[in-house]
């Protein structure tokens, strides 16, 4: 009697102890959030860079549009732009905007010399299009270094945040996302090229790397409002 | 050497057979341009579906420069037929008319009259496929305006940006000529064996899509013949339309990705024509000519 008594104590001051930790996991992602929010919209400047196996691409000038609670885009100024399909518009403000969340800890890591802390969250809604997200976020400036997200449709992406300038409102300098991309092979048929063109050496040497697309911003301009027709 | 010149160039633009060439060309591209602006969005996201599966590619892709490429990949199998049906003619032409014997009596050497008639010719194509870029790539500027290209290979993707592609179209068109000449060259090869136009003419077309067929076939006995086939050098006008990549995979304006292969394809075909000009040089010289 007295062996099960110590038993349930125990569970029930770990589970205390959980929700404890569960809870100042919350506290931390709406301080993110929080901070977050004092951005309504902006409009940058910046470079992107795309690194798939099986495109060359330039690296273009592009401007970049948000608006509360998740309007992204990223507009090319010339050319067209080349986008792992539905996965840079899970940009940080819609990943926090998540509403019903559970938000578990899981432990700490260091990233670029810095300690952050290993935030899970699970959407608590079934539809949700994100299954999990790992936030690594650096406690001190409330800064969200790296995060992870896995997607229904999509796939999983993976988001690593440098900070600089505008760092006092949680946006980065630059952007690296990593994404899943399939083998490439179209019909001769459709590309109309019907003699043998070898694969380039440069373009085989990164086969099997994760599609990346890194983006440099160089100015913000923040709060100034955009128009919806932007997003279009 | 002017004036015979003059003379053939003369003699070739009075036919109106000449002109069925100028005429299909401009039937085929504005046709297939109408084409295009009014089912572009639709035909390039047939040509983008397998990679919109995992990537979204936004921007203007129908654009001038895209549409040019489409319809020189089209057209550049088809236009060696076009000018067969000059350049086979030039010789054998004259000798079905009867007049071949009554031009070699006047004061000029067959080496001259081989050299103007073959040069005659060489400008004829060369104005065609002028047409054709009149056609095929300053009207789709205009009308689709200009932008990145985004080609699509059967391993991989290339994006060239806007303000490298034009050297690109220069240097394809330059070397559409080279190729389109060995054409002529063969076809005016060939125009010495006959007394009517039909032999020469039917037989260049049938040299070409049989050699294109076999350039074209992933066979490995093929395979060792390939290189010395002058249809497979045709195409490497697509070389142009290849960029080198960095450590990063990021393009390198202005470079192109096998500069070797279309060296390589030029001095091939320059060989060609030089032989199928020379053949014909000592064919015609060694000919007794009765008609």
């Amino acid at each position: 009697m007295m062996k099960a008594g110590k038993i349930f104590l125990f569970l029930f001051v770990f589970s205390c102890a959980m929700n404890v930790q569960a809870q100042d996991m919350s506290i931390l992602v709406q301080k993110v959030k929080a901070k977050l929010d004092l951005v309504n919209d902006y409009v940058a400047d910046g470079k992107m860079k795309t690194d798939v196996a099986f495109i060359k691409a330039p690296v273009g000038k592009i401007k970049i549009f948000f608006k509360k609670p998740n309007l992204f885009k990223i507009k090319r100024e010339h050319g067209i732009s080349v986008l792992p399909k539905g996965g840079v518009s899970i940009n940080l403000s819609s990943i926090i905007a998540l509403k019903d969340y559970v938000a578990l800890a899981a432990g700490d890591v260091i990233i670029d010399g810095i300690k952050t802390k290993i935030v899970k969250l699970l959407p608590m809604n079934e539809s949700s299009e994100i299954i999990l997200t790992t936030l690594y976020i650096d406690e001190a400036n409330l800064l969200i270094k790296k995060a992870i997200t896995t997607t229904k449709e999509n796939g999983t992406y993976e988001m690593q945040l440098y900070y600089g300038t505008y760092a006092a409102y949680g946006l980065p300098d630059k952007v690296i996302f990593a994404f899943n991309t399939k083998d490439y092979k179209m019909p001769k048929g459709i590309t109309l090229e019907f003699e043998d063109n070898d694969k380039p050496t440069e373009a085989e040497k990164i086969k099997g790397r994760k599609g990346k697309v890194e983006i440099t911003y160089s100015s913000y301009i923040i709060n100034k409002g955009v128009d919806n027709s932007m997003f279009k | 050497m002017w004036t015979l010149l003059q003379i053939e160039l003369y003699k070739i633009f009075r036919r109106p057979r000449t002109y069925i060439a100028f005429v299909a060309i401009t039937a085929l591209i504005t046709i297939v341009q109408l084409g295009l602006k009014v089912d572009g969005k639709e035909y390039a996201a047939f040509v983008m579906a397998d990679l919109s599966n995992t990537l979204q590619i936004d921007g203007k892709i129908m654009n001038g420069y895209f549409v040019c490429y489409v319809l020189l990949q089209l057209l550049l199998v088809h236009v060696p037929l076009l000018i067969a049906l000059i350049a086979a003619d030039m010789i054998s032409g004259e000798a079905n008319m009867g007049t071949l014997r009554l031009l070699l009596t006047k004061p000029i050497s067959r080496t001259q009259f081989i050299l103007a008639k073959f040069f005659a010719a060489t400008i004829y194509t060369i104005l065609l496929l002028i047409w054709l870029a009149i056609l095929a790539l300053f009207l789709s500027m205009w009308i689709f305006g200009t932008d990145d290209m985004f080609l699509l290979k059967n391993n991989y993707a290339v994006q060239i940006e806007n303000a490298d592609i034009f050297w690109r179209y220069a240097g394809a068109f330059c070397f559409a000529a080279l190729a389109m000449t060995t054409v002529a060259a063969l076809g005016f090869f060939l125009s010495q064996f006959a007394e009517n136009s039909i032999g020469p003419i039917v037989a260049t077309m049938s040299v070409i899509i049989f050699f294109t067929i076999l350039s074209t076939m992933s066979i490995p006995i093929f395979n060792l013949i390939k290189p010395y086939l002058f249809t497979t050098h045709m195409v490497a006008w697509k070389e142009f339309f290849d960029v080198k990549v960095n450590s990063s995979n990021e393009t390198i304006r202005g470079t192109i990705q096998r500069p070797d292969r279309l060296i390589n394809s030029t001095f091939i075909l320059l060989a060609h024509i030089v032989f199928f000009v020379g053949a014909s040089l000592y064919v015609f010289k060694k000919k007794d000519v009765l008609s």
